[in-house]
């Protein structure tokens, strides 16, 4: 498929165009930039991009799949970016939660994409953040950002999310002083899925405590009977609703698009980087002052 | 030597009364070479270990065995799994085997079937007759068991999600047989648990699922009091990888899940308890085979006796079939796989099973052709008339290894259903992909052993010869997908559409409120409403599950 | 230094209505390890189901393994779906119970290899990797 109907099949809905157009970013393909620049503004911007994330086994992609169907029912075309960890050692990884979606496979009004964090920290960021616009200006809204709430790149992928949904199930030994430490300061809603379970009641309580009293922030949901799915999605809505009002959308896409910018550019700057690494002089020299000579001689003179 | 008190007690009440209901089989049991082999061989001294570890068969813990003179009386049943595209090809090989001295049937479903689609809908297209027969309605039943006497076999059926409607054929077919219901004999696998852990052919979600099989519990109970109305499977989540320490625990595990829930259902254990069976496999390492056998065994009739506080011994006994491990058989020099299934079989003879099902050796290839089904019978055949090994009861015992194999085997499976109840049970462990996870772990370990060659697979791994693989050519004919088609949907066009809705619509009713599931079932079927149409009314009140 | 190999994406799916899943998961392991993207469908899906997710996921390859004996319905049919939906590129490996003689028609169909039992996780992994785009 080359080029020119990878950008017009985005706009027609086309599965594999938008599909070609994710891995053109994903493989760092020159012709990502011609495909990227032709995306659609006012899509984009209209988009919703909501991130869920929680600890393995809190049901995140069966929230997902119920998010799903619930969207469609309502006659919007959804996005769902599904995201795994590479494996540190042979860079390879298993996406498992499109299993449970497989529902929606033939519906083309879903459009469902596992991306792996390809060991790059914030170079995920970039790519799922491309993929989300992607699947923007082919008509998705909402893109759905799911990833697994441990880790460096999963705090990365809140950054590209309007809204995130921190979701927790009891049970799985979940230690709120764990979340509180990190997750539940950056989401905007926090979900006890498996509310039918012993302990839920105890674990919103506690999440309840934890987040002060802000009215609406802890919502219950049994995922697998499809119970407070709509209600989670309009809190997700009103959020998002807010936020447009409010300034906060546009102020939070700045500082996750001037992120992606830094990403980008270090992503951009590897290959030239890794060549000015070479040389003889590297035992020679502390590599910490290399380094900073390599930096130097790539920054105009004013900024050296 | 002086006989201990509790062998003389043994001796003359346990042994005694069930030597004059089943005397043994010959007088006096003799080596080869004409030594005389004791009955049962015991240790110089008996002391309170053996007492409470090992006792005397058909005792609990009936570590050595379930009945009191085990294979001397009588031996296990050879039991051959078969079925394959129609019931009147089926129906033939049954003949066949019956005739060879078989002594049960067994049937193997087509998927359609076991996962209550009939042959005509669209997820059945392909694989209609493939692995088993299909069977979409009563009609088919009857061309399945033409001219075969229900009174007078036993009949295990491979069914999970839809047994109740399995069930209620062969009922009703065995009524118009003129069988008495008390009569009929045979084992439903009915075993939904492991099904959403390894072998897929789930329908429901699994609280359903459970009510189902408990309906047939106290139904049967009251109706078909020699049905086995479960028989617990370790053999597939085996077959999917486990280790036999997994496949002790999730098995055990899964059994005290089905007695939670007939309790919670009112029934009254020592009526289920007594027909609740189980089913494992039997891998080529011999000694941790035997030991499982053994270490289940114990481990059922505490948990039964003790937990649930059965006070019929009968409900304490684990009496399970054993098939040997399909996974082991190669592809490569498959003549080697009637060496692997013959120690299989033997450690399942070793470890005391109540019946028996060996693989043929071309079963990883293709369906077994006449000729491997009957050497895998003569396997079993061997052992029993030839090896002696039947001749002494658990003639194992006391081996110091056997023993410390079965104490660890008992002490590694107790752990790990430990950690399922401390998740709330196996509904909620399977839930959390617990039970998968380990199961998948350790099929990848056991698969890059053998790739690394720390496993050695004769003839696989090393010591191979230069032949190439070839599947044989045993092409279901597609027509018999077109036939089996055009059967279904004549039986529809034939009966009484009315009486059809009338009592799909009693179904309903039941499945929406408490009733028993089972008699409206048993009149769906006799108006010969279809496997689809049975499930399709319970899929729409239970909901459906998914992977 | 030595240029970064493309990572590879492959979708394992198993079509029909057979459960027995060992097989399929242990290779999607293997090829994990390997350095493979992998996405696993699960098992009972349509051969509709199966290729549009491997469109939707952009994979190089698609792996079907089925042991109840349908391949010759089920995996042609992947085949076909995929030309319907454009992406008659991707290739298609099969794996399963199939006889000599299946085997050569489900080549023909457009399979682009076959395993049948005793093959190696590795082979297979090997085959994954030396697959290009029809056409290429």
């Amino acid at each position: 498929m080359d080029i020119e109907a990878v950008i017009s099949g985005i706009g027609e809905r086309n599965s594999r165009a938008i599909a070609r157009a994710i891995s053109l970013v994903e493989e760092g393909n020159p012709g990502a930039e011609r495909v990227l620049s032709s995306l659609d503004p006012p899509s984009v911007e209209k988009a919703m991009v909501a991130g869920i994330t929680g600890a393995p086994g809190a049901g995140k992609s069966t929230l997902t799949d119920k998010l799903i169907s619930h969207c469609r029912g309502l006659g919007k075309r959804v996005g769902v970016i599904g995201v795994d960890p590479s494996s540190p050692l042979t860079g390879g990884a298993i996406h498992g939660d499109r299993v449970r979606m497989m529902q929606h496979a033939l519906d083309e009004e879903v459009v469902i994409r596992s991306m792996a964090t390809r060991g790059r920290l914030g170079g995920l960021c970039a790519s799922a953040g491309a993929a989300a616009r992607i699947m923007a200006a082919s008509g998705c809204d909402p893109v759905i950002i799911e990833t697994v709430g441990v880790g460096q790149s999963e705090m990365d992928i809140i950054r590209i999310a309007d809204v995130t949904a921190l979701v927790s199930a009891p049970g799985l030994g979940d230690d709120i002083q764990a979340l509180k430490a990190g997750l539940l300061e950056v989401a905007d809603l926090m979900v006890v899925n498996k509310a039918d379970k012993p302990g839920a009641d105890m674990l919103s309580m506690e999440l309840k405590e934890a987040v002060g009293d802000r009215e609406g922030r802890v919502l219950e949901t049994v995922a697998s009977k499809g119970e407070g799915i709509a209600e989670l999605f309009r809190a997700i809505t009103d959020v998002f609703g807010k936020n447009v009002n409010s300034g906060e959308r546009d102020r939070r896409r700045c500082e996750a698009r001037r992120a992606e910018v830094v990403d980008w550019s270090l992503e951009m700057l590897r290959p030239h980087l890794q060549r000015m690494a070479q040389g003889e002089e590297v035992l020679s020299g502390d590599p910490r002052n290399r380094a900073r000579a390599i930096v130097q001689s790539l920054l105009p003179p004013e900024d050296r | 030597m002086a006989k201990h008190p509790q062998y003389k007690e043994w001796e003359e009440k346990t042994l005694g009364k069930a030597l004059q209901k089943m005397p043994e089989r010959k007088a006096e049991f003799k080596t080869v070479g004409g030594l005389q082999l004791p009955r049962l061989a015991l240790p110089k001294e008996i002391d309170a270990e053996y007492i409470q570890k090992l006792g005397f068969p058909g005792e609990y813990p009936f570590t050595r065995g379930v009945q009191p003179s085990m294979y001397r009386s009588r031996l296990w049943t050879m039991r051959q799994y078969a079925g394959f595209s129609t019931a009147a090809e089926t129906n033939k090989r049954y003949r066949y085997l019956l005739e060879q001295g078989q002594t049960g049937l067994s049937v193997a479903f087509d998927l359609p079937t076991q996962i209550g689609y009939d042959s005509d809908h669209q997820m059945s297209r392909g694989e209609v007759g493939k692995v088993g027969v299909a069977i979409d309605s009563l009609a088919d039943m009857e061309v399945l068991f033409d001219q075969i006497p229900l009174g007078e076999v036993s009949t295990s059926m491979t069914i999970n999600s839809p047994a109740a409607v399995l069930l209620a054929m062969y009922v009703a077919l065995g009524e118009k047989q003129g069988v008495d219901r008390e009569k009929m004999r045979g084992t439903l696998q009915n075993d939904v648990l492991k099904e959403y852990v390894a072998r897929g052919t789930f329908i429901y979600p699994p609280r359903p699922s459970l009510r189902i099989i408990t309906d047939i519990f106290e139904w049967c109970g009251q109706n078909t009091p020699s049905f086995n109305t479960i028989s617990i499977s370790g053999y597939h989540i085996r077959e999917a990888g486990s280790t036999a320490v997994q496949e002790v625990a999730f098995t055990l595990a899964n059994g005290i899940s089905y007695v939670q829930a007939a309790l919670e259902a009112g029934l009254d254990v020592d009526v289920f308890g007594k027909r609740l069976s189980f089913f494992f496999g039997a891998t080529t390492d011999i000694m941790e085979e035997v030991a499982k056998f053994r270490a289940a065994r114990r481990m059922w009739a505490s948990i039964m006796r003790d937990r649930f506080q059965a006070q019929n011994p009968r409900s304490w006994m684990l009496r399970f079939h054993t098939q040997t491990a399909g996974h082991t058989l190669t592809a490569q020099q498959i003549d080697n796989n009637v060496v692997r299934v013959t120690l299989q079989a033997l450690s399942a003879v070793l470890g005391g099973t109540q019946s028996l099902h060996t693989n043929s050796k071309d079963e990883a290839l293709t369906l077994p052709t006449e000729e491997s089904v009957r050497t895998a019978l003569r396997t079993q055949q061997v052992i029993a008339h030839e090896s002696g090994v039947p001749d002494s009861i658990d003639p194992l015992g006391g081996s110091y290894l056997l023993e410390e194999l079965t104490d660890r085997i008992e002490s590694e499976a107790w752990e790990l259903m430990q950690k399922i109840e401390d998740m709330g049970g196996v509904i909620p462990a399977i839930e959390q992909g617990f039970i998968q996870r380990h199961i998948d772990d350790a099929a990848y370990t056991y698969q890059q052993e053998v790739e690394n060659k720390e496993r050695i697979m004769v003839g696989v791994n090393e010591f191979k010869s230069q032949e190439e693989v070839k599947v044989p050519l045993l092409r279901i004919d597609p027509e018999v997908e077109r036939a089996q088609v055009a059967q279904v949907q004549k039986v529809r066009s034939e009966r009484d559409e009315q009486e059809v809705e009338r009592s799909l619509a009693a179904l309903r009713e039941a499945a929406q409120g408490e009733d028993n599931l089972m008699p409206p079932i048993l009149e769906a079927v006799k108006q010969y409403a279809t496997i689809g149409e049975i499930c399709d009314v319970m899929r729409e009140v239970f909901g459906i599950h998914e992977e | 230094m030595a240029e970064e190999k493309r990572i590879r994406r492959v979708l394992i799916g198993k079509p029909g209505l057979d459960g027995h899943d060992r097989g399929a998961k242990v290779i999607a392991r293997a090829l994990r390890d390997s350095g493979f993207e992998v996405i696993y469908t699960g098992i009972r899906r349509t051969p509709e189901q199966i290729a549009a997710a491997a469109v939707q996921e952009d994979v190089d390859a698609v792996g079907l393994s089925l042991l109840s004996g349908a391949h010759m319905e089920l995996f042609p049919e992947v085949v076909e779906h995929l030309k319907q939906r454009g992406a008659g590129d991707i290739p298609v490996i099969g794996g399963g119970i199939i006889p000599e003689e299946d085997v050569r028609a489900l080549k023909e169909k457009g399979i682009r290899k076959v395993f049948t039992p005793g093959t190696s996780i590795q082979e297979i992994a090997d085959a994954f990797r030396e697959l290009e785009p029809e056409g290429a």
